[in-house]
């Protein structure tokens, strides 16, 4: 597979309205350098390199099974590269940890899960302390205040009060994404990784989970990599999407990448961009990969 | 154990007569503190195994201990031995099997604990029938006795147990986290697996210690039904332990001084008010659902 990567600076100033911060004047807040993955022995991508800036809402799109997952998992240090650097914060993959925001691939919680949401979005702040707290310990310095407040705040944030005290495996499955959207966001981290985060959500839940993102990007300056694999919910608030399918990917801007050319080669077969009255884009005819339960079950491993 | 109503003043109307009439013997003295040690213990990792849907390898850690608990006695070693070693060895090979969330792999998963389940229940009888046959000792393994709790049985299990809990306490949280959302656990840093082994080992540990006073087979009694009643009444993980907790202590106390005044395994007793309890806490959970949805109809129609 080989990637070509469009230089971006350029033509920044074409995509109306955006905000793409020179790559090279800040340090890249996610960057791949000719990387490549083998799981199982299977080569899932090779030679990618890309950089995405601080800030930025950037979109890993492709058909299912291209390794997308495997993208942000190289990112976070859960899969190891067979060549090439990736950087993560000016840090090496998995040592981030506290600046990462994740929220990884899933169907949804056990409907039987008796947990309280609120209970499932405290474990981002201190899910991975050793130890229970001591009654009254925290409190003479506050800190348990003050994680309690923050817990209250991201939950607020991500507009989940009304159901926050209920069972996560009773409320809907767009209701739980927000919830770990706000488990994400309870450290605020510097880079949010969602991978598949509209998956299984209906359109208006979509919409709404994805306007939610945007607007988290924008207000707290976080940067947002996201897997989709549908790009049309998102479209209108992307800077920068990374294309991987079969043959290639390419990373720009969505007017540069989202081209009916563009996609059509990288999918090798004819696939439309339309552009709807009201200016936004509409991706037409992207297939599902033919390979798709044989990479899954590789991916999975 | 089966010989109980003999030697006692027998059930009389006044229940501060009889409870005195219970801790006069030292036997029952014992058997309360085991109890309670067992219960508090079994509540604690029972509420976290009910979580983590890990119930039948916890069977299947006690059942384990059974032919552990008949070899040492075969061998002529303490019981206590046997039955925390077949445990915590039982504990170790489920948590070498690889386990996925697949569920391919989870059935596969539980075909060999079936297996080995099966195996180890044949060998307990092997080695019961070896000793000697006698048929109470065989009754007590599999269905619980609290006759000759000894002075350091109740020590033996007191140690283990506090032990048990500090781990517990040390990994609580992780294992918390690792059990909602082990993709996450893992991205945070959690040592996800080695929690998931931690815990096993502790599960053991527990799984043996309510055999020796439920017997190997009804050791959900203490570790299954209070954690599955809490869980059906709050979602609340700190009350929820609580209740756990509260619960066993309930079943235990009270299943001893029924047992005590009757001919019936302690076994049937215990099982019987845990059985109790779990049935009043679903029930109890039916009725607040229902209450909590009226106000809406009603708003509805109103409308």
């Amino acid at each position: 597979m080989t990637v070509g990567r469009v230089p971006t600076p350029a033509a920044a100033g074409v995509y109306a309205g955006a905000l793409v911060p020179d790559p090279d004047s800040r340090p890249l807040a996610v960057s791949f350098d000719t990387a490549a993955v083998r799981l199982g022995g299977r080569l899932i991508w090779s030679g990618v390199t890309l950089g995405v800036a601080p800030g930025e809402f950037v979109a890993v799109l492709g058909p299912n099974g291209v390794g997308k997952s495997t993208l942000v998992k190289a990112a976070l240090g859960l899969v190891p590269l067979s060549a090439g650097t990736v950087e993560v914060l000016g840090r090496p993959p998995g040592q981030s940890g506290r600046d990462i925001g994740y929220l990884p691939q899933r169907r949804s919680f056990d409907p039987g899960l008796r947990v309280r949401g609120v209970d499932v979005v405290r474990l981002g702040a201190d899910g991975d302390r050793w130890g229970v707290p001591v009654p009254g310990l925290g409190r003479i310095g506050g800190t348990r205040r003050r994680a309690e407040e923050r817990v209250r705040e991201v939950i607020e944030l991500v507009g989940a009060d009304a159901y926050a005290q209920r069972p996560i495996g009773e409320v809907s499955g767009g209701e739980q994404q927000r919830l770990l959207i706000a488990q994400a966001l309870v450290r605020r981290p510097r880079l949010l990784v969602l991978d598949e985060p509209l998956d299984s959500l209906d359109l208006p839940n979509q919409a709404a989970v994805a306007a939610l993102i945007s607007s988290i990007c924008r207000d707290q300056g976080v940067t947002v990599l996201l897997v989709a694999h549908d790009v049309n919910p998102i479209l209108p608030y992307l800077d920068r999407v990374v294309y991987i399918a079969r043959g290639g990917a390419v990373s720009g801007t969505p007017d540069q990448v989202i081209t009916s050319p563009t996609l059509s080669s990288l999918y090798g077969v004819p696939v439309e961009v339309l552009r709807t009255s009201d200016g936004r884009l509409v991706v037409v005819g992207q297939p599902e990969a033919p390979a798709r339960h044989a990479d899954r079950h590789a991916g999975s491993r | 154990m089966t010989v109980l109503g003999a030697g006692t003043g027998g059930l009389t109307w006044d229940l501060g007569q009889d409870v005195r009439e219970l801790l006069s013997q030292h036997f029952m003295v014992n058997a309360f503190r085991a109890g309670t040690i067992v219960a508090v213990l079994a509540g604690a990792i029972g509420w976290f195994m009910v979580l983590r849907r890990q119930t039948f390898a916890g069977h299947t850690l006690a059942v384990i201990s059974f032919p552990g608990a008949a070899g040492a006695i075969l061998a002529g070693v303490s019981a206590s031995f046997g039955y925390f070693g077949a445990a915590i060895a039982g504990a170790l090979v489920i948590a070498a099997v690889p386990r996925s969330t697949s569920g391919q792999a989870r059935s596969q998963e539980s075909a060999v604990i079936g297996t080995v389940q099966a195996f180890a229940l044949a060998c307990g009888a092997l080695f019961v029938s070896l000793y000697g046959g006698f048929l109470n000792s065989l009754v007590g393994l599999l269905f619980g006795t609290f006759l000759g709790i000894s002075d350091t049985q109740v020590t033996t299990l007191l140690v283990v147990a506090t032990a048990a809990l500090v781990v517990l306490g040390a990994i609580a949280r992780p294992l918390f986290f690792a059990t909602v959302d082990p993709d996450v656990a893992r991205a945070r840093g959690v040592p996800v697996r080695l929690v998931s082994t931690v815990f096993l080992v502790l599960l053991g540990g527990a799984a043996a210690e309510v055999s020796q006073v439920t017997g190997a087979l009804l050791v959900f009694a203490l570790l299954v039904m209070p954690a599955a009643a809490a869980q059906r009444l709050t979602a609340r993980p700190g009350l929820g332990v609580g209740l756990t907790v509260v619960f066993g202590i309930v079943t235990v106390w009270s299943g001893l001084g029924m047992a005590y005044f009757s001919v019936y395994p302690v076994g049937f007793f215990v099982t019987t008010v845990g059985f109790a309890i779990y049935v009043l806490a679903w029930a109890w959970a039916l009725v607040a659902a229902r209450l909590a949805r009226r106000p809406m109809l009603e708003a509805a129609v109103v409308r």
